[in-house]
C-alpha cells in the first residue's frame, strides 16, 4: 500500500462521499418533513446525469447543464410535488413506495425512449481537464476536485439556510415533530414545496456532476439510490448533519474497500449499516420514532 | 392509525370465489399450450413467496426488503445437497430447503427485530445484500453465473414417479399449486388462531399489545420464522421449476417485486398477494400480447387515425412503460389494490352474500318471505 495511492484513494472516497450527500441530503429532508419514501429520488439523479450528456452532445460543455438542472430541478420539483406527492402525505407509507416505483419505470421508459439504452460517457470540461501536481509523481484530477470544492460550497449553504433561516427552524421543527408544527398554526404547504423543490435540485445537481465520472447509463439511479438510502438511515431519518457524516463515512468505506479488499468490498456498506442499526436502532443522529 | 380488520373472505361467495379461482388454475395444462403452463408455475412460485411475505407485511406490520434472501438460500440449498447427475427426492430436498430458509430467518430476525419501521426494512435490505453477496462473490454456488442442478424427483418410499419430458413441466405446475393452495389455508388456519390475532394487534398497536402482557417480540420473531420458511417452500419450487440457481434470486430486486405483488394485489386480504402475484406475471407478458395483435393499430385504423395508432402502438410494446402506468393506476384508483375490486354494491345486495352475523333482525325479516 503506496503512500500517494492511499491519498488518492481517501480523496475518491470524500468525493463519493460528497456526493452521496447531494443526493442523501434531499432524500433526508423529504422523509423527515413530509414523511414521504421517495424510491425516485435516483431517478431524478439520473435524469441530472442525463441533461448533462446532453448537454455536452448539444454544446460540447457539460457547465451549461448545471444552470439547467437548477432551473429545471426546481420546476420539476414542485411539478411533482404539487401534482403528485400532496396527495399522498396521508396515505401509507407503502403506498407512496408503489406510487414512487411506478415513477422509477415511467422516468426509466422516457430516459429510453429519448436516449436508447446505450452506455455514454459525457468528457470532463476542459477548463478542469488536467491533474493538479500535488507530491512529486503524485497528481489528482482537477474535476474531482471541483466537485469536492462545488458539493461542499452547497453543503455550507444548506447548513446556513437550515440553520440560520425561519424556514430552516421549520424543516428542523417539522423533522422532529411534526405534530407540533401542525398544533403551531404553521402553514407548512409552501415549505414542502421548498423541500421538495430543494431535495429534486440537488439531485439532478449531483447527477451533473458525476456524469463525467461515472458517464450514463440505464438504472444508473437504482445503485445510487440504494446507497443513499443506506446513508440516510445510518445518519438518522431526517437529520441533515447526520446524512454528511455517515455519507463520507460511507464514502470512503466503500472507495477503499473496493480499492483494496475488492472481494468483500459490495459486503462492507451493508455490514456497515447492520452494525450501527443494530448498536443504535434509529441512526447515529437519528431520534427514536414509530 | 390502522383499522382492524380480518384479511379473510368475508362472504360466502368470497370464498367461493377463491375456490373457483383454484379451480380455474387447476384446468389450464390440459387446455393452454405448454409456454402458459411454465408461465403459472412461475406465476404461482411468486404467489407463495408473495404470500409468505404477506404474513409480515400485511398481517404484523413488519415490511421487509430482504425477503428474497431465505427463498434464495432453499434454491441453494437444494443445489447444495444434490449430487452432480442425480435428483433427489423431493421428499427430501423440501425439507431440507425449508429448514435451511427457517433457520436463517431464525438468525436474520432476532437481530433484525430489534429495530422498527423503516428501519426493519433497512436492516433486512442489509441481510439480503449481505447474502446476495455471499453467493455473488464466492465460488460457493456458481459464483455469480449461478449454476445448474439435477431436479428433485417426485418419489415416495422407494416408488418414483415415471415422467418424460413433456409430462414434466406439468407435473410441477400441479405440485406449485397444490403447495400454493395448502400454504394459503394454512395461513388461513393460523390467523384464525389466536396466535393470528396477536399478530393482528402487533399490527393495529404494539404498544397495547405489550400493555396487554404479550411478548411481541417473540410473536414478531415467530412470524418471521414462518413468513423465511414459506418462502422457503417457494425457492425450493422455483429449483425444482427451473433446475438453476444464481444469485438474482436473492438480490433486492426480486423482495422489491414480492412486495409489490403484495401492494399491487392488496394489503389488506390473504388473497391479495396471490391476485397481485398473477397480475404481475401477465403484465410482464403484456407487451408480447401488444405486439402480436397489434389492438392501438388495427382500431385506430378502422376509425381513419392510422397516425394515431401508429403513434400509440409502438408505446403499448413498451414493458416498462406499461407496468409503470398499471401501477400509478393501481395506486391512484384502487387504494387497497386490485382485490379491493368488489362486486358492485347492487350485485352484491341481490344475491345476498353478506355473512349472517351481520344480518339485523329487520333486514333477516326483509329476506326470509323471499326464500
Amino acid at each position: 500500500m503506496d503512500f500517494p495511492g492511499l491519498l488518492a484513494q481517501l480523496l475518491n472516497g470524500v468525493q463519493y462521499g460528497l456526493l452521496l450527500f447531494l443526493i442523501s441530503s434531499g432524500l433526508t429532508l423529504i422523509f423527515g418533513v413530509m414523511g414521504i419514501i421517495n424510491l425516485a429520488h435516483g431517478s431524478l439523479f439520473m435524469i441530472g446525469a442525463y441533461l448533462a450528456f446532453l448537454v455536452a452532445r448539444q454544446w460540447g460543455t457539460v457547465w451549461l447543464a448545471l444552470p439547467a438542472a437548477v432551473v429545471g430541478g426546481i420546476l420539476l420539483g414542485l411539478l411533482l410535488e404539487r401534482g403528485l406527492f400532496r396527495h399522498f402525505y396521508a396515505r401509507d407509507h407503502l403506498d407512496q413506495v408503489l406510487l414512487t416505483f411506478a415513477l422509477i419505470l415511467l422516468f426509466e421508459e422516457g430516459r429510453s425512449l429519448m436516449v436508447g439504452n446505450d452506455f455514454y460517457s459525457v468528457p470532463v470540461p476542459a477548463l478542469f481537464d488536467f491533474s493538479v501536481p500535488i507530491t512529486s509523481g503524485f497528481s489528482y484530477s482537477a474535476y474531482r476536485f471541483t466537485v469536492i470544492g462545488i458539493c461542499l460550497a452547497l453543503a455550507v449553504l444548506l447548513f446556513v439556510w437550515i440553520e440560520r433561516t425561519k424556514m430552516g427552524a421549520i424543516i428542523r421543527a417539522a423533522a422532529e415533530k411534526p405534530e407540533m408544527v401542525d398544533v403551531l398554526g404553521i402553514d407548512a404547504r409552501g415549505v414542502y414545496m421548498a423541500v421538495f423543490a430543494l431535495g429534486t435540485t440537488l439531485a439532478l445537481v449531483a447527477g451533473v456532476l458525476a456524469a463525467p465520472l461515472y458517464s450514463v447509463y440505464p438504472n444508473m439511479g437504482d445503485g445510487f439510490l440504494i446507497i443513499s438510502f443506506v446513508v440516510v438511515v445510518i445518519g438518522g431519518l431526517g437529520s441533515v448533519s447526520g446524512a454528511f457524516w455517515s455519507a463520507l463515512v460511507i464514502g470512503l468505506v466503500d472507495t477503499l474497500g473496493k480499492a483494496y479488499v475488492p472481494k468483500v468490498a459490495g459486503l462492507a456498506v451493508y455490514v456497515l449499516m447492520a452494525a450501527v442499526l443494530l448498536w443504535r436502532p434509529s441512526g447515529l443522529f437519528g431520534q427514536q420514532r414509530t | 392509525m390502522t383499522q382492524a380488520r380480518s384479511m379473510l373472505p368475508r362472504t360466502r361467495y368470497g370464498r367461493i370465489g377463491l375456490a373457483l379461482g383454484a379451480l380455474l388454475l387447476a384446468l389450464v395444462p390440459p387446455f393452454a399450450p405448454s409456454y402458459y403452463t411454465e408461465l403459472g408455475t412461475y406465476a404461482m412460485i411468486s404467489a407463495m413467496l408473495a404470500l409468505s411475505l404477506q404474513l409480515l407485511v400485511g398481517c404484523t406490520g413488519l415490511v421487509s426488503l430482504g425477503h428474497a434472501a431465505f427463498y434464495g438460500l432453499a434454491a441453494y440449498t437444494v443445489y447444495l445437497i444434490t449430487p452432480a447427475n442425480q435428483g433427489l427426492s423431493i421428499l427430501i430436498t423440501l425439507p431440507a430447503a425449508v429448514i435451511a430458509a427457517g433457520l436463517a430467518a431464525l438468525l436474520v430476525g432476532s437481530l433484525s427485530l430489534r429495530t422498527k419501521g423503516f428501519f426493519f426494512l433497512m436492516v433486512t435490505l442489509a441481510f439480503g445484500q449481505m447474502m446476495f453477496f455471499l453467493f455473488h462473490d464466492t465460488k460457493l454456488g456458481g459464483g455469480t453465473d449461478g449454476a445448474f442442478l439435477s431436479r428433485p424427483i417426485l418419489s415416495l418410499f422407494g416408488w418414483e414417479m415415471q415422467l418424460n419430458r413433456r409430462q414434466r413441466p406439468m407435473a410441477t405446475y400441479y405440485v406449485a399449486l397444490g403447495l400454493l393452495v395448502a400454504m394459503y389455508v394454512g395461513l388461513v388456519l393460523l390467523l384464525r388462531s389466536l396466535f393470528g390475532r396477536v399478530l393482528e394487534g402487533i399490527r393495529v398497536n404494539e404498544h397495547r399489545m405489550q400493555a396487554l402482557g404479550f411478548n411481541t417480540y417473540r410473536y414478531k420473531l415467530a412470524a418471521f420464522v414462518i413468513a423465511g420458511l414459506l418462502a422457503g417452500v417457494a425457492g425450493h419450487m422455483w429449483a425444482m421449476h427451473r433446475g438453476f440457481v444464481n444469485p438474482e434470486l436473492i438480490g433486492w430486486h426480486r423482495s422489491a417485486e414480492a412486495l409489490l405483488m403484495i401492494l399491487l394485489g392488496g394489503l389488506g386480504t390473504l388473497h391479495g398477494p396471490i391476485v397481485g402475484a398473477l397480475a404481475y406475471t401477465g403484465l410482464t407478458e403484456l407487451p408480447q400480447v401488444m405486439e402480436e395483435w397489434k389492438p392501438f393499430a388495427s382500431i385506430f385504423n378502422s376509425i381513419g387515425l392510422p397516425k394515431v395508432g401508429a403513434f400509440l402502438q409502438p408505446l403499448s410494446e413498451r414493458k416498462l412503460l406499461l407496468e409503470g402506468i398499471v401501477i400509478l393506476l393501481v395506486v391512484l384508483v384502487l387504494p387497497k389494490g386490485l382485490s379491493g375490486i368488489g362486486m358492485p354494491r347492487w350485485l352484491r345486495d341481490r344475491i345476498g352474500g353478506r355473512a349472517p352475523a351481520r344480518m339485523t333482525p329487520a333486514s333477516a325479516a326483509e329476506v326470509r318471505p323471499n326464500g
